[in-house]
């Protein structure tokens, strides 16, 4: 519709096109009206009511965010009625809070906090509804902490969880002034469908929904001086840390951020890039043997389409959603995982430490991470392969605790070994990146010649579309190879779970002749992680995905394969892709779960 | 009984011609039968008062492949218990008016969503749609109704609410617009009407518009079904014309000691006895000052009953009831009820009560649905009216 | 429940396994019930592929859909204004003093809930009550004793 709607707001004439809202012709021209239940990411929802405004002729004010323009509109955002409408509005959402901001996880980043800090409330508010509440603190799951006494009741979570991934762990329940935010049957949330995928955290506007912190555990690592203290970072770290410390999105911060880490006390540290580089030898080998067994050697039983498996929220998903299609999934570990496997066999063997006197720390952009970390599969060393997952806003948290002024640090370089890393792992933190790097890798292994994209960037598969296909024909490969000549490769990428159910539901019901599928859980990949600092938007997501591909533009290195410190461990240690190393540390089992 | 006021039969009065009634507006055309019911001046009878003929209109005009008709047997009000008795006494009624609603805006299926509490209806209900069916097969005509149970929420009295229902969600009101005519039922154009209004089409579509209309007084047209409980000795279902003065209706149906009328139920307003003549019963507009918010329910209070075990009552309810989804109902809900509490306790000033008053406005004006909206309306009435009662 | 895929598979044949089939095979459920236990709940996410949150937040806004066990017969006293003023606190008394149990239990032998609810649309005729769908109005306590005992009855009759 191209149709242009003109109103008046706060008497300044805006002119928008039919179906916008008021939030957002008001927002066209630098009027903010406050807001809780909305997100961009979300549908409307209009419930909270903090974004009432007044339409001149109407007794009953207008919800911005839920009522659409009409010609001739005439809205007034900052009159007497909405003022006082407003003051009360969250007069009693504070009633109904435990509001204890000091001693809250959230402070400093709360939507409801800074609301009320806009509109200091003072002491003449309602009646406490807290102490009669009995609400409950559910803090069983290593990802999650569920906080009721903190929710405001704007369903943000139940939305993320509903419609951006398919989840469907959350649900409101009862009615009046029992609602509340619930799981089924008001059950921990380890216990239900959640796939710690934290995308109910990233939208939660107060301290209702966090992660689970290990902040103090691994201050208390770096503070035993028995023990030694490697820490990985993940590729989508770098291009999002910098937000969380009065930075603007966008900004690539790898050198400070590992000048941080260093300052902080971490006795090495080094990068989950070196390990996305292993996985895309370790899957892009895999792939190409599940290629050959179905083609070639017409295995029965060989399942194509493969699909990656680094995201362990979509590793979590699939368990509980398609428990019949776990065969589909790489074996790989994901970077996080074999970065682990690794660091208490191998490095602790080249720098000589007692495996049981290290503690492995990582980065992650992702709440699912620490759930990971703690499978009972993830143990390959002999010992817990990775101690402790802190996301980036909690590294942020440590930056600031460890009093660095983090704008101001020198740019350092990682440590080695393990530290070295391509372009290829870099991307590794957007969606279609996994897919992108593999096929660097896989097509070269073929053919034996590179890549026939323009600058290896393989366009196709890059961007925020929910599902993106691409195809790569198989021409003159190598004689090993000759089963693929001809062969249209077909991929498919899809980030967010409510996509990766949709592509599922094509594999399910035969109607996918994809060979390969990369599944992110969240939206944008691990640069909209669960863990990654607050606020998101797709506004923001998509100034780190920029972010990331400058990145890979300007590393030396582009492919994994090309990875010295890759080629190093395969001599020293590891042997082979696919070997008996390998299958022992870097690849893993899948376990079926309810789907409800 | 004394002489009072006139009691009508219109809706209740046992007449079996849907046969006659149904094919004689079937031969007529759809723009004929709208222009009848809006010049019979009809509103509803179930909420917001809304004209019936320009609902169907507007249906009627709005594109969708599929259609509804919907009528509201929810009846959760306190206080009303009107459709209850419409549905089982003349329920061909109701299914006429149905149909013919139908046609004009081209339904072909209708419901009926029947509150929990009333379940022991559906035996007769049923049998009555049955028979109607064979009435509308014979005439040709492809309309077929079914019963929709809820199980025990006033809100889904609401029509998005109710709709939200339907489709399976828990029963929460949706944003306005889009409004039930251009996306209802499974987003669908719908009609969706109160039992009682349904139950007048009839009348009009047999009478023809004009008896209607000389019924009453202006802006509040016809004869309305009072639903009258409390302190009288003539409890029960009245069919009275517009326009009366409360004083006059407790001339009729107090206990002669009447100091408050509730008119509207725990959702309308409460009225003192000193403005029992000033109040003219109907729909809000020049004549009546106050609206007749739901369908017609009269609660009178003997100068026995603590006002303020009323109100709390009523609070009770709505915390209660309330959907729960928006900040100002569900939260605001409970502060009124501690609140009078507090005050009563003496744990707040009365003046505290001024704070309530503005909280139950700003409810009026920011609430997502009628339920928040018009907690003020018993909310304030009581309170200005019987301050005394709240504090001492 | 024993056989409870089956039981609901059943539910979900009789009514439709569209979203809109949800509310109807709950109350099936409940009717036939008295409870609408956790696995229940799970069989019928299956059926109509939805989430099991969902069907519990949807089951828990109403207030006839209950997850604790009721009764076999399952008795609502209206506590809402009219029957308030008409006495509605002696007929639960009454109840409760008839049944040994306090508002909100079930009687050991699992024959009787007592409960309150909200106006039942009998305010002319109150105090009013439902037992299960059943109406009973104009209640007095000697009323409320000679209903109970009736039911008392069917219950023995129907147990030899
Ligand atoms: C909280 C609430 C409860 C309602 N309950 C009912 C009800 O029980 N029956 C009814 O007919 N309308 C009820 N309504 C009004 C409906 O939303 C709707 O306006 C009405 O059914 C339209 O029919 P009418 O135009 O024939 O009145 C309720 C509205 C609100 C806000
Ligand atoms: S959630 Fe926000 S408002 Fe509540 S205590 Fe935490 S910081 Fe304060
Ligand atoms: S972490 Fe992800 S899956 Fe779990 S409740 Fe939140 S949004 Fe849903
Ligand atoms: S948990 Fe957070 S996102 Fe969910 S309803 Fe509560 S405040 Fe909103
Ligand atoms: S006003 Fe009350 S009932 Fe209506 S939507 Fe808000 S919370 Fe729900
Ligand atoms: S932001 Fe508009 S109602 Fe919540
Ligand atoms: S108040 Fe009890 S039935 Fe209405």
């Amino acid at each position: 519709m191209d149709e242009k709607v003109n109103l008046k707001i706060d008497n300044l004439s805006v002119s928008v096109d039919t179906g916008t809202t008021i939030l957002e012709a008001a927002r066209k021209i630098n009027i903010r009206i406050p807001t809780l239940c909305h997100h961009e990411d979300l549908c409307v929802a209009g419930n909270c009511r903090v974004c009432v405004v007044e339409e001149s002729g109407m007794g009953r004010l207008q919800p911005a965010c839920a009522i659409p323009v009409s010609e001739g509109m005439e809205i007034h955002t900052n009159s007497m009625k909405v003022r006082n409408a407003r003051k009360q509005i969250i007069e009693l959402l504070i009633s109904e809070h435990r509001a204890e901001c000091t001693t809250c996880y959230k402070n400093g980043k709360c939507e409801l906090q800074a609301l009320s800090n806009e509109y200091i409330v003072g002491e003449s508010g309602f009646l406490p509804l807290v102490p009669l509440k009995g609400y409950t603190i559910d803090e069983f799951s290593p990802s999650i902490i569920k906080d009721d006494s903190k929710c405001i009741r704007c369903q943000r979570c139940v939305r993320t969880c509903d419609q951006l991934q398919s989840v469907g762990a959350l649900t409101v329940a009862h009615k009046g002034g029992e609602m509340k935010i619930s799981t089924f049957f008001d059950k921990p949330i380890y216990e239900v469908v959640c796939t710690n995928c934290g995308q109910c955290v990233n939208r939660c506007p107060t301290g209702a929904l966090t992660e689970k912190t290990y902040i103090n555990e691994v201050w208390n690592a770096i503070d035993n001086p028995e023990k030694f203290v490697v820490v990985q970072t993940a590729p989508a770290v770098r291009i999002a840390l910098g937000e969380a410390l009065d930075m603007e999105p966008g900004e690539i911060v790898t050198g400070k951020m590992v000048a941080a880490l260093r300052r902080m006390g971490f006795n090495a540290v080094l990068d989950t890039d070196w390990s996305a580089d292993l996985t895309i030898i370790e899957e892009g080998n895999e792939l190409l043997q599940r290629l050959k067994r179905v083609l070639k050697d017409k295995e029965p039983g060989v399942k194509i389409p493969m699909t990656t498996s680094c995201s362990p929220g979509w590793i979590k998903f699939i368990e509980h959603t398609f428990p019949d299609f776990l065969e589909h999934l790489s074996t790989a570990k994901s970077p996080q995982q074999m970065f682990g496997a690794l660091a208490k066999t191998f490095y602790a063997g080249k720098i000589g430490v007692e495996p049981s006197n290290m503690v492995s720390v990582s980065v992650m952009p992702c709440t699912a991470k620490k759930f990971e970390a703690n499978r009972p599969e993830m143990r390959a060393s002999g010992y817990q392969d990775v101690d402790f997952v802190v996301t980036t806003r909690e590294l942020a948290m440590m930056i600031k605790q460890a009093g660095i002024d983090f704008r101001s640090l020198p740019d350092d370089d990682y440590d080695t070994i393990m530290g070295e890393s391509t372009g290829a792992s870099v991307i590794f933190g957007a969606t279609g990146g996994v897919m992108e790097a593999a096929l660097r890798t896989v097509y070269e292994v073929v053919t034996g010649r590179e890549i026939p994209f323009d600058g290896l960037n393989i366009m196709p598969v890059r961007g925020m579309e929910n599902v993106r296909e691409a195809s790569l024909k198989i021409e003159n490969p190598l004689p090993e190879w000759d089963f693929l000549d001809g062969v249209e490769v077909k991929t498919c990428v899809a980030h967010g779970l409510s996509n990766a159910k949709k592509v599922m539901e094509q594999v399910k019901n035969g109607e996918a002749d994809y060979h390969f599928i990369e599944i992110m859980a969240c939206p944008g990949g691990c640069l909209g992680g669960g863990g990654q600092p607050l606020p998101t938007s797709p506004e923001i997501r998509k100034k780190r995905a920029e972010a990331i591909y400058r990145e890979d533009a300007g590393k030396k290195i582009r492919k994994s394969h090309e990875n010295p410190e890759i080629i190093q461990v395969y001599e020293e240690f590891l042997v082979e892709p696919l070997g008996h190393k390998s299958h022992e540390l870097l690849h893993t089992t899948y376990t079926p779960r309810n789907r409800y | 009984m004394k002489k009072g006021l006139k009691r009508l039969d219109l809706i209740f009065k046992n007449e079996h011609d849907c046969d006659v009634i149904l094919k004689k507006s079937l031969n007529r055309s759809n723009e004929e039968l709208v222009e009848d019911l809006i010049s019979s001046g009809l509103k509803g009878r179930g909420g917001a008062g809304f004209p019936t003929g320009l609902k169907w209109k507007l249906t009627a005009e709005a594109p969708g492949d599929e259609k509804y008709v919907i009528c509201n047997a929810d009846e959760g009000e306190p206080g009303t218990f009107k459709d209850r008795e419409i549905l089982s006494s003349v329920p061909h009624k109701v299914l006429t008016g149905m149909a013919i609603c139908g046609r004009i805006v081209g339904a072909q299926r209708g419901f009926i969503y029947l509150r929990g509490e009333y379940k022991f209806l559906i035996p007769e209900l049923q049998k009555a749609i049955n028979d109607f069916h064979e009435l509308t097969d014979k005439m040709k005509l492809p309309f077929r109704v079914e019963i929709f149970t809820g199980a025990g929420a006033y809100i889904c009295g609401e029509e998005s609410a109710l709709f939200e229902s339907m489709e399976g969600h828990r029963g929460e009101p949706r944003n306005k617009p889009p409004y039930p005519t251009d996306a209802g039922y499974r987003n669908r154009p719908t009609v969706i009407n109160n039992v009682e209004t349904l139950a007048h089409t009839y009348s009009i579509l047999k009478y023809g518009p004009e008896k209607f209309r000389d019924l009453g007084v202006k802006d509040s047209r016809g004869s309305k079904v009072f639903s009258v409980s409390g302190d009288t000795p003539i409890p029960g279902i009245y069919e009275l014309e517009f326009g009366m003065t409360l004083q006059k209706f407790v001339d009729d149906f107090g206990d002669g000691d009447a100091k408050a009328v509730q008119v509207g139920g725990a959702a309308g307003f409460c009225v003192p006895r000193k403005k029992f003549d000033k109040t003219v019963i109907g729909y809000q507009g020049k004549l009546t000052g106050i609206s007749l918010p739901t369908g017609g329910s009269m609660m009178i209070f003997n100068s026995s009953r603590s006002m303020y075990n009323v109100l709390h009552n009523y609070l009770d309810f709505f915390v209660e009831e309330s959907c729960g989804q928006c900040t100002p109902c569900r939260v605001g809900t409970q502060q009124l009820l501690l609140g009078i509490e507090a005050v009563k306790r003496g744990d707040k000033s009365s003046q505290y009560l001024e704070k309530l008053l503005e909280l139950a406005e700003t409810m009026r004006v920011t609430a997502k649905c009628g339920l928040g909206q018009s907690v003020a309306n018993s909310f304030s009435s009581i309170v200005e009216n019987f301050r005394e009662e709240m504090i001492y | 429940m024993p056989h409870t895929g089956e039981y609901i598979k059943k539910l979900a044949e009789r009514h439709g396994r569209r979203l809109e089939s949800l509310l109807p095979i709950l109350e099936n459920v409940y009717e036939d019930h008295h409870i609408i236990p956790e696995d229940a709940m799970v069989e019928i996410a299956r059926e109509l592929d939805v989430s099991a949150a969902k069907v519990y937040g949807t089951a828990t806004f109403y207030s006839f859909l209950e997850t604790s066990k009721g009764g076999k017969y399952v008795i609502r006293v209206c506590k809402t204004i009219t029957c308030m003023m008409h006495g509605k606190n002696q007929i639960i008394k009454e109840l409760e003093e008839l049944l040994k149990i306090n508002l909100g239990e079930t009687t050991p032998d699992g024959l009787f809930t007592l409960k309150e609810t909200n106006c039942l649309g009998q305010c002319h005729r109150g105090p009013a009550m439902l037992i299960n769908d059943t109406p009973y109005t104009e209640l007095t306590p000697s009323k409320v004793r000679d209903i109970i005992n009736e039911y008392r009855l069917i219950a023995q009759k129907s147990a030899s």
